[in-house]
């Protein structure tokens, strides 16, 4: 079946868009990345070390996996602004995810510092994909000015914790005309194929796949659940009832 | 002259170009960027971009993140 993900006017197969932190080694993250079936993934700006450069790069080039810098780490929209221009001078790219944290305890977006951010950052001519909380006025206000995707979180970042507020995700996807993708928050499958089946067009998601037990596998699984729960969101549920309904006829 | 490189204070020769700056760091061929007093500098013009006493540069690339 058909059903590409679109970004933007560009197409993806995969609605399963990841990270690239946390995992122990460049080997491990190839094997989890292949599994995953991704086909854009995240990577940070960091300072250039003596310890030279981390490799990263090259190993997305050669997977063919398209490279999505974000401004992690950034807690003002100034900061974020010059990130998101260096990250497209190093990179070649006018994407970004844009992330604006109000403080390390909870990483939780600075809706203030965000939506000024990606105002200037679409007026620069940036394809800006915003992480946000799962708040259905924010979210719609990011779209209304250019954003190319809505990204609300499940739950704080790194948490594993899931969608912890399923229907304001609802809310969100009922409303917005621009892809939504779960950003965060996601701990198993699960959640993945619950983020979908809430009409979310992508999932993205890093630590619960570099971080669990077997990255290569949770990859495949994660893979597997985002096309589940798509095709479920597809079909259309069944509502549901208080009371049994027989599904074999009446003797 | 001093200026700032990557946090770190250093001792540049006057007249020391982004580009030699970006070489002193041990900076990857592909996939850096640099920002001097906190504008982008554009890779065509490292050569000719002089770092000025006092300035802050910083020099960046891509690590595994998000």
């Amino acid at each position: 079946m058909d059903d590409p993900l679109i970004i933007a006017g560009r197409e993806f197969r995969s609605r399963l868009i990841t990270g690239t932190g946390g995992a122990a080694n460049l080997s491990v993250l190839e094997r989890a990345l292949v599994a995953s079936g991704t086909e854009l993934t995240t990577v940070a700006m960091r300072r250039v070390d003596a310890a030279g450069q981390t490799g990263v790069l090259e190993l997305l080039r050669r997977l063919g996996i398209e490279v999505l810098p974000n401004t992690a780490g950034c807690r003002t929209s100034a900061e974020a602004v010059l990130t998101a221009q260096l990250a497209r001078e190093a990179l070649e790219t006018n994407w970004v995810k844009l992330e604006v944290v109000h403080d390390e305890e909870t990483l939780l977006p600075d809706p203030v510092e965000l939506l000024d951010a990606a105002e200037r950052l679409v007026n620069d001519g940036f394809v800006v994909l915003p992480y946000t909380n799962d708040d259905p006025v924010l979210a719609l206000k990011l779209q209304d000015i250019g954003c190319a995707t809505v990204m609300p979180l499940g739950s704080p970042i790194g948490t594993g914790l899931g969608i912890r507020n399923p229907h304001n995700i609802e809310l969100i996807t009922s409303r917005a005309s621009v892809p939504v993708v779960l950003d965060a928050g996601i701990g198993t499958a699960s959640d993945a194929a619950l983020a979908m089946e809430l009409g979310c067009s992508a999932v993205l998601l890093a630590t619960a796949v570099t971080r669990a037990q077997d990255p290569e596998r949770m990859g495949a699984a994660m893979r597997c659940a985002v096309e589940g729960g798509r095709l479920a969101r597809l079909a259309g549920r069944i509502p549901q009832r208080f009371w049994a309904q027989a599904s074999s006829p009446g003797l | 002259m001093k200026a700032q490189v990557n946090g770190t204070s250093r001792d540049l020769a006057d007249g020391t170009s982004v580009a030699a700056v970006v070489t002193l760091v041990g900076a990857p061929e592909k996939g850096v960027a640099v920002a001097l007093d906190g504008a982008v500098v554009p890779r065509a013009l490292w050569d000719r971009t002089i770092v000025p006493d006092g300035g802050v540069v910083e020099v960046l690339t891509a690590v595994q993140g998000g």
